[in-house]
């Protein structure tokens, strides 16, 4: 029986107080966590999809907009390219390597994307079943278009224009699926990917003649260019040189991801200064109980002061109450940001948006437990000190 | 057991509310503190607890002069050597019997002894209510508790402050019994602050607070 199971015992005494404080001191901790968790999972998400990207190139307009289409496909594109310019890219010395990407369709709300074998390769995709698509009208499925839409090798679909459900169907157009991709923790896995060739013949339709074909050829047209540098030194003056001497714009997922984080940063910090109200209130309810528990729990302070407990003791004591409030409401809060970015997590894959790990703990997260404690000890500071201070032979004979 | 010399005590910028020449208590004997309302009864024992320090004089308890002691030092003497039984019996609410004497045992650095403990409340007759907490507990369970809880650590001296007030006669000569038994069965001096006149039948040895420390005190 010491302090600390003193202090559990008062705890235990007054759920319903307990009870609301630790309540309030997780509210704090959970809100506080929720932003760090998700603005982490958020940032990793996007790292992984940008990963081994060094520039997008796609038509003029928003640089973001443009790094949202092209990379994770968050945004409708830009505009098109001409299919040429993928060719002229891929011959600068400075590029590594161009990657072309182009959306129209979706199926169930999961993009179409035609490209080439290296978009896969791009994200270390390998396949859980089938393969490639080695002719038009072939797709793979990406893991969560696989699990979401029950397809498999063999089965058929057809795609409808635009993203949203309920778009104009190109029913004449049937995709088999060949294969079907592993999870990769990327964007990779929120795409049916097909070859280009599929996308063109889709809306091109049936062609009459030679020259007909001769023009609609002419005519094709890509999304967006993801590019892989040879040398650092693209960096400096490629995208430049793209910027100022072609109808095409060059964005740097780098530069534009940091630049978004910035502006979805002040949301994320209204959030987090948020938590820091609910914490800075959990903090006085806690003072305002320890304060009163002070008041009803005078004589029981004088008595262990007559059994011998130095005021010292009796300050711990006190103090130790606040913690295991703060360690409780701390652990709760935990779980409760986790929690809540488990929610986030469902409604941002049933948005097809990107894919956040709600139950990957860091150890970092436990220096969220600081902030629960500092504000628990404040709040214990002055009650513990009039405890210690209290004159007890006065408390006893008041009593008597 | 207690020796006391010269003593006076006044609240700080006070008058002297308490003037006490000479006292002595032996080991293992008994006295009653009496005298009227506001003489300063509490006081005195509540400075041979050494919960209050004296203006003047010494006061002695089993060879230790209090005085001499640091604040530390003397909140562990008066764990390790004094008992005190205060008026309503006062039992921390949280805690079960046996807790609340368990925490006597450890808040001054022992190790809880749970058989001693359960023994001495056995002793006391309500080692089956070990593990009742003190709402559960009869008055007079609660009062035997509390008499165990001061016992529990072998003091040398028991202290109780009005632990008869407001008993009927009955229950005034269970308590009384209890408390000069159980003291001298564990071989502890007891020092009985009262203004109860229905203990002296038990408790024949008076020390007599004069009236003169009340009139001091009120002007």
């Amino acid at each position: 029986m010491n302090f600390a199971e003193l202090a559990w015992s008062y705890l235990r005494a007054r759920p319903l107080g307990t009870l609301l404080n630790v309540l309030l001191l997780a509210l704090g901790v959970g809100t506080i966590g929720f932003v760090l968790i998700v603005d982490g999972q958020v940032g990793d998400s996007l790292n992984r999809d940008a990963k081994g990207i060094d520039l997008v190139v796609g038509a003029k307009g928003s640089p973001i907009q443009l790094i949202l289409s092209g990379i994770f496909h968050l945004d409708v594109p830009t505009g098109n390219i001409p299919v040429g310019a993928a060719a002229e890219l891929a011959a600068n010395p400075l590029v590594k390597r161009v990657i072309p990407v182009s959306i129209a369709d979706s199926f169930r709300g999961y993009w179409i994307l035609g490209t080439t074998p290296d978009y896969v390769s791009l994200y270390d995709g390998t396949f859980a079943a089938g393969s490639l698509w080695h002719e038009k009208m072939q797709a793979v499925l990406g893991a969560a278009v696989a699990a979401r839409t029950q397809l498999g090798v063999g089965d058929r679909f057809v795609g409808s224009h635009g993203l949203a459900e309920g778009g104009p169907v190109h029913g004449d157009s049937v995709y088999t699926v060949v294969g079907v991709l592993n999870p990769t923790g990327t964007v990779l896995d929120r795409v049916a990917l097909v070859d280009p060739e599929s996308i063109w013949f889709v809306h091109e339709g049936a062609i009459r003649d030679a020259d007909e074909r001769k023009v609609l050829e002419a005519e094709r047209q890509f999304t967006a260019l993801l590019i892989q540098y040879r040398s650092p030194l693209a960096a400096v003056t490629l995208p430049r040189k793209i910027n100022a001497e072609t109808n095409l714009q060059a964005a740097s997922p780098a530069y534009e991801s940091a630049r978004l984080f910035r502006i979805v940063g002040v949301g994320a910090d209204v959030i987090r200064a948020f938590g820091g109200v609910v914490l800075a209130t959990a903090a006085l309810s806690l003072f305002i109980a320890l304060y009163h528990a002070l008041n009803e729990r005078a004589y029981d302070i004088a008595v262990l002061r007559t059994l011998g407990a130095r005021p010292s003791g009796i300050a711990w004591m006190l103090m130790l109450e606040a913690l295991m409030l703060a360690a409780l409401g701390g652990m709760l809060g935990l779980a409760l940001a986790h929690g809540m970015a488990a929610l986030l997590a469902r409604w941002m894959a049933d948005q097809q948006s990107l894919r956040i790990d709600p139950w990957a703990f860091t150890a970092g997260e436990l220096w969220l437990l600081v902030p629960a404690f500092l504000a628990a000890a404040l709040a214990a500071l002055l009650p513990s000190w009039r405890a210690a201070h209290a004159d007890i032979s006065a408390t006893l004979a008041r009593r008597n | 057991m207690i020796t006391i010399e010269h003593l006076q005590f006044g609240y700080r910028g006070g008058p002297t509310v308490l003037d006490l020449d000479a006292f002595t208590l032996p080991a293992k004997s008994n006295a009653l503190v009496v005298g009227p309302s506001g003489c300063g009864k509490t006081t005195l024992l509540h400075l041979v607890a050494g919960l209050l320090s004296p203006t003047r004089g010494r006061i002695e308890v089993d060879g230790q002069e209090l005085g001499r002691l640091s604040p530390a030092a003397r909140d562990r003497f008066r764990g390790r050597h004094i008992g005190v039984v205060l008026q309503q019996f006062h039992l921390l609410p949280t805690l079960t019997a046996l807790q609340n004497l368990l925490v006597a045992q450890t808040i001054i650095g022992q190790v809880a002894d749970r058989a001693a403990a359960q023994s001495m409340l056995e002793a006391l007759g309500v080692g089956e209510f070990a593990s009742a907490y003190p709402h559960r507990l009869s008055i007079g369970q609660q009062q035997r508790v509390a008499i165990a809880r001061a016992l529990v650590n072998r003091p040398r001296l028991v202290l109780a402050d009005e632990p008869t007030s407001n008993l009927d006669d009955e229950a005034c000569a269970v308590v009384a019994d209890l408390l000069i038994d159980a003291t001298q069965h564990h071989g502890a001096a007891l020092l009985v602050a009262t203004h109860d006149s229905r203990l002296r039948a038990r408790i024949p040895r008076e020390l007599v607070l004069p009236r003169r420390a009340v009139v001091e005190a009120l002007a």
